[in-house]
């Protein structure tokens, strides 16, 4: 990797793909891809975690991001469950639609 | 052996918990019940007795100046500290017998006279209670466990009273003898309260020890304060209204807590405290004046009841006045002995009304009764006896208490001689009164009907026993203090010397050091103390027989002349024999006043100002929560929103 590369271009990357994918949680409607907006949110997270351990010479952020990814992995698990379950008892999975829970 | 006082009140505190508890829950055999708690009352009785005996091996000076036994630190807080300890000295001791002694007895008797009743564990549960927290208050080495005793039997009282509660009289007997007692447990914490604000501590020794740097204002205060607690729990004037009503509860009852031993708590808390009354001769005077009212006022009430019951709660209000009386001239030792004999003789007096009862199918209106001596002879010769002994028969041990009590009160600093001329009617009415009783109940025709005359039983040996011991107490109880003029030994009065101190009762001991010269010269002069002694001796038994003759002549001889002499004097029959109709005015002047007061609080403070401002907070918090449950929209994405907002709102702070 060339010494021109800093570590703030892992981080501007990393925080607008973060940025990105909040933005995409709040505004788009199907859960898939509000899912899918997470999953980015997350990944974005785990680059800088990369870019930190690398340039720190540290295990550490290496570790954090195997139990990002764990948790990502048995979120998505548990999210996909929970879509197909409500799509089967209201034939919809967008997000703006199932508002059951208010006062 | 002294270090193990607290066993004393230990055991009846663990037949009240075997009882309350296992006996109540496993639903034990009555033997088990009675026998446990005999057995407790037994091993107290016992511990007292060990007790006075290693007390009486030191030497006088070292008997009052036992440690005390400290179990552990109670409450500690600030510069207030006290404890969980216990005193013995010859004054609790005494009173620890006297408390234990005859509660054995009357547990006892409650086995048999309460065999039926199918509250029996509960009962002895209460008993048990009972005794602990008397125990408890005559041991106590500081005000405070004083006090808790003092509550602790004004509960028991309150039970025992309403033990049958599911009838409407003894319920609000017990209720009338807790408020009433309320009000005087009310002037002790106050005393109380002053005691710790001029001297910062409420244990005796530390408080006695300082008590002379008050002056006298204060301790007239806290005298009088402590005085008001005494009348209620022994039911002086004003406080006495509700003992005659505390006859609601099981006969025994009334023996134990309300003749024997509660009532006398007033008694021994101010011999407790004789050195702060010694300091307070207004307090003293006070005492001394309303204990020979007592004495005087309850023994007219007492003239003319038919309920035999209601007259020994007469009797016993009018003996407390007389002890009252006692330690208001500043005889704390003549008052100390005379609720020891008063102990024996009234105990005895209500369990042989109770032996009685027990005879006559319950029946307490002595008008249905009369001429039963013969069916029930060990209750007659045992009830004869505890009267000669209240009536001041010379030979029985009420005559050396009550003439020590009416010598002091006429030659003693503080007393006067109307105070004496008070306590001779009194003891004239009262020996009327006790043999009218007597003649009324046994002697005379049988006025029972038929269904009863036959029922008429001697009770059991388990209720006869205490009858025939407390008989011999009765008797012999008296000759512990004998009377120097007599020429015997007031071995009481000295036991008692190292705490109560002789310094207010040298008359006794200057008419001690006449004796001497009257004898060695025979002169006359020298001995007046001596002969007005003697004279006032014969006056009061003098008195005591008059009352007795005129019993006889009006209901044994003409007992057509007691109805005569009641229409021919109806206006002060009927106010008498109404009890002057005190209940009634104060029926109207507190009662009603203060249920006034309750309704008006009730109805306007309670429902109007209270409940008005807590549903008008609670009305507030509805219609917030209206307005903000907007917020709960049920959208995920505007929660997540509210998320990041926060975070954003966090990271500004946290980079700024």
């Amino acid at each position: 990797m060339p010494a021109s590369v800093t570590p703030l271009y892992f981080f501007v990357v990393s925080a607008l793909i973060f940025a990105i994918g909040a933005a995409g949680v709040l505004i788009r409607r199907n859960a898939i891809v509000v899912f899918m907006c997470i999953e980015m949110m997350l990944s974005a997270v785990n680059l800088t975690f990369i870019a930190a351990a690398h340039y720190l010479n540290s295990l550490d952020g290496v570790l954090m991001v195997f139990f990002v990814m764990t948790v990502a992995a048995a979120e998505a698990a548990v999210g996909l469950g929970i879509f197909v379950l409500l799509f089967r008892g209201r034939k919809t999975i967008r997000v703006d639609e199932i508002n059951l829970l208010k006062w | 052996m002294i270090d193990l006082v607290w066993l004393i009140p230990l055991f009846p505190a663990v037949g009240f918990l075997f009882n309350g508890l296992i006996g109540k829950w496993l639903d034990l055999d009555k033997r088990v019940v009675g026998s446990v708690a005999c057995t407790a009352l037994g091993l107290s009785f016992l511990f007292s007795i060990l007790i006075f005996f290693s007390l009486l091996k030191l030497p006088p000076e070292a008997r009052a100046a036992v440690p005390d036994k400290v179990l552990f630190d109670w409450i500690v807080s600030g510069d207030f500290k006290t404890v969980i300890g216990y005193k013995v000295d010859p004054l609790s001791i005494v009173m620890a017998l006297v408390v234990s002694g005859v509660s054995f007895f009357i547990h006892v008797y409650s086995v048999g006279y309460m065999h039926d009743d199918p509250g029996f564990t509960r009962y002895f549960a209460y008993l048990n209670l009972f005794v602990f927290m008397m125990l408890t208050l005559v041991l106590a080495n500081n005000f405070l466990l004083m006090f808790v005793g003092w509550e602790g039997v004004g509960l028991c009282s309150y039970l025992l009273i309403g033990f049958w509660f599911e009838r409407d009289a003894p319920a609000n007997a017990g209720k009338k003898a807790f408020v009433v007692n309320r009000v005087g447990d009310f002037g002790f914490l106050l005393g109380i309260f002053l005691i710790f604000a001029h001297l910062g501590t409420v244990g005796f020794n530390e408080v006695f020890a300082k008590a002379p740097s008050l002056d006298t204002a204060t301790v007239t205060l806290i005298t009088l304060m402590l005085f008001v607690g005494a009348a209620g729990k022994s039911a002086q004037i004003p406080l006495y209204v509700w003992l005659p009503d505390a006859m609601e509860g099981p006969t025994p009852v009334s023996s134990l807590i309300h003749a024997a031993t509660m009532v006398t708590s007033g008694v021994y808390m101010i011999a407790r405290c004789h050195l702060l009354y010694s300091m307070a001769p207004i307090s003293m005077a006070v005492v001394a004046i309303v204990g020979a009212a007592t004495a005087l006022y309850a023994a007219s009430m007492g003239l003319l009841q038919f309920d035999i019951k209601r007259v020994l709660a007469y009797s016993t209000i009018s003996q407390l006045g007389y002890m009252f009386l006692a330690v208001g001239v500043g005889a704390f030792s003549a008052g100390i002995f005379h609720l020891m004999t008063h102990a024996f003789f009234k105990g005895l007096l209500f369990l042989g009304a109770g032996s009685v009862m027990h005879a006559m199918s319950g029946e307490l209106d002595m008008r249905k009764m009369g001429g039963i001596w013969k069916r029930v002879p060990i209750t007659f010769l045992t009830f004869l006896v505890a009267t000669l002994a209240i009536a001041g028969i010379p030979g029985f041990s009420g005559f050396f208490s009550k003439d020590e009590i009416l010598w002091q009160a006429f030659s003693s600093n503080h007393g006067h001689l109307y105070l004496w001329v008070v306590g001779a009617v009194a003891a004239g009415m009262t020996a009327f009164y006790m043999f009218r009783l007597l003649f009324v109940t046994f002697l005379g025709p049988c006025r029972a009907s038929e269904e009863v005359k036959k029922h008429i039983h001697e009770s059991p040996p388990i209720m006869t026993i205490p009858l025939m011991v407390l008989a011999l107490l009765s008797v012999i109880g008296g000759y512990v203090g004998i009377p120097h003029i007599l020429g015997g030994r007031n071995f009481f009065h000295e036991f008692l010397a190292p705490v109560l101190g002789g310094a207010p009762q040298g008359t006794e001991h200057a008419a001690f050091s006449l004796v001497r010269p009257v004898f060695a010269s025979g002169g006359a002069a020298v001995g007046e103390g001596v002969n007005m002694e003697l004279l006032l001796m014969g006056v009061s038994v003098a008195v005591a027989i008059i009352g007795i003759c005129i019993a006889f002549y009006l209901y044994i001889w003409k007992t057509e002349v007691p109805k005569r002499l009641g229409e021919r004097f109806k206006t002060i029959y009927t106010i008498v024999f109404n009890k002057y109709y005190v209940d009634e005015i104060y029926e109207v002047c507190f009662v009603n006043s203060t249920k006034k007061l309750g309704t008006f609080l009730w109805r306007r403070f309670d429902d109007g100002v209270v409940d008005r401002s807590v549903n008008l907070v609670a009305e507030l918090m509805a219609w917030l929560g209206s307005v903000l449950r907007r917020i709960q929209t049920g959208y995920v994405q505007s929660y997540a929103l509210g998320i990041i907002l926060g975070a954003v709102i966090i990271i500004i702070f946290l980079i700024r």
